[in-house]
């Protein structure tokens, strides 16, 4: 069950900082602590600009959700770009054909609770991160 | 809709009749809501500009804003925003000057009630609408390049390179380091460490929200650079909640002093120079 889903898109340096800003709000919002809330934002940042960089350009959707325990956020990055070839390899600490640290998406990884990516060559990648209430 | 070509020069013909009764009423109408803040005279010049470009648009056949016989029209409605915008007024106040037309319109048109003029003033209307909202997004536009004129001002601003102590110069990061900022702070440290001969800067993070990779390789890539130039970099400022995720993401900053505040950092360089802090 969720409600309240927010739609941004990723397309500009000034949007990864706006899907940063709407992610600060709707944790302060379900009360993730300060600590869930900055890991919560710096993986959102991360998340965005690769869908910004590597994905050409696409959509976050941020939401709240709930089970019957906890509440939480849930963030989905879509791109249509051309996809990840090698996860494992892109999911290697310092791996980057960018010219980055290479940690962002291992990096997003250990700071969420939840990480499921859903990418093919060619068609794009979507990848959907949970932070749950503790 | 667009007008049809009957339409459009049956409107030409109105606004040419009229000429100067409607620039008036014209601009008494716009001047309402300006209360003031442009001289009659200013808002007759414009208005009576304004009517002409309506009037030689139509003459040409226009049948909506965005054809080609009203180029000359977009440009004064262009002009108008951005004066406008430069001058303060709101979109909102903006876009009424344009939609004023249409009530003036209406008063040469006078008691005619028959079913043609109504239909014709409908078609009018539509059109002076779609000029209005064309001035309103010009007038955005204009905005936004000056608020992001301003910001590139306020980003020169925003990034002061103190000289803390005799050979201690300190930089307080505010707000979201993006890659223009990063280049602007770099430049400004290294050429503070010129100037002063300073041996050690400390990059203060205690005002930047979250340090992701970008901004972590930002700071990484000044140290860098500084240390190239002989000078000793200490990051401070590290709140918890930054220093917890930064382990998470898994940065590290290697042999890079850090410390908690500015004035743990200040004291360590001290420390380290064998000079003592004054009380
Ligand atoms: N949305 C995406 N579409 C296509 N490729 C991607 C996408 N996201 C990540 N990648 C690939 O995975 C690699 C690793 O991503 P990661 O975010 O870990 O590192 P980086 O962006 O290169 O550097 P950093 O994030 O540390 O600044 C990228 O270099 C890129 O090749
Ligand atoms: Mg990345």
């Amino acid at each position: 069950m969720n409600d309240d889903v927010q739609r941004l898109p990723v397309v500009t340096d000034q949007d990864v900082v706006r899907v940063r800003q709407l992610v600060r709000t709707v944790a302060v919002a379900v009360k993730l602590s300060l600590v869930d809330q900055t890991k919560l934002v710096t993986a959102a940042s991360e998340l965005a600009r690769n869908t910004l960089v590597y994905g050409g350009g696409g959509e976050a959707e941020v939401s709240r959700v709930h089970n019957d325990r906890r509440a939480g956020i849930r963030i989905v990055f879509a791109d249509q770009g051309p996809g990840i070839a090698d996860l494992d390899l892109a999911l290697t600490d310092g791996y980057t054909t960018g010219g980055g640290l290479g940690l962002g998406l291992s990096g997003a990884r250990r700071l969420v609770d939840e990480f499921e990516i859903e990418t093919e060559p060619g068609k794009g990648t979507t990848i959907t991160v949970v932070k749950w209430c503790r | 809709m667009p007008l049809s070509p009957d339409e459009a020069s049956r409107f030409a013909v109105l606004l040419e009749s009229n000429a100067e009764s409607l620039a008036a009423r014209w601009s008494e109408l716009a001047g309402a809501g300006l209360r003031g803040r442009l001289s009659g005279a200013e808002l007759l010049r414009q208005t009576r500009d304004l009517r002409t470009a309506f009037q030689q648009a139509l003459a040409a056949g226009a049948a909506d804003v965005n054809d080609e016989a009203a180029a000359e029209l977009r440009a004064q409605l262009s002009e108008l925003s951005s004066n406008r915008a430069r001058q303060g007024f709101s979109a909102t106040e903006t876009a009424i000057s344009v939609f004023a037309l249409k009530e003036a319109t209406l008063q040469v048109l006078g008691d005619a009630d028959d079913a043609a003029t109504l239909r014709d003033y409908v078609a009018f209307s539509a059109f002076v609408d779609r000029a209005a909202l064309f001035t309103f997004d010009s007038y955005v536009r204009v905005r936004e390049a000056l608020i992001s004129d301003q910001a590139e001002q306020l980003l020169e601003l925003s990034t002061p390179v103190v000289k803390l102590w005799e050979g201690v110069v300190a930089v307080p990061l505010v707000g979201t380091l993006d890659s223009a900022r990063a280049q602007v702070v770099m430049e400004r440290l290294l050429q503070t460490l010129v100037d002063t001969g300073s041996p050690y800067a400390i990059i203060d993070i205690t005002g930047v929200p979250a340090v992701d990779t970008q901004v972590a390789q930002h700071i990484l890539k000044t140290v860098v650079a500084a240390r190239l130039m002989g000078a000793d970099c200490i990051i401070s400022g590290i709140r918890p909640q930054i220093a917890q995720t930064i382990v998470a993401l898994g940065i590290e900053f290697g042999d890079i002093a850090t410390k908690a505040s500015l004035a743990d950092a200040l004291r360590y360089v001290l420390g380290k120079t064998g000079k003592r802090p004054v009380r």
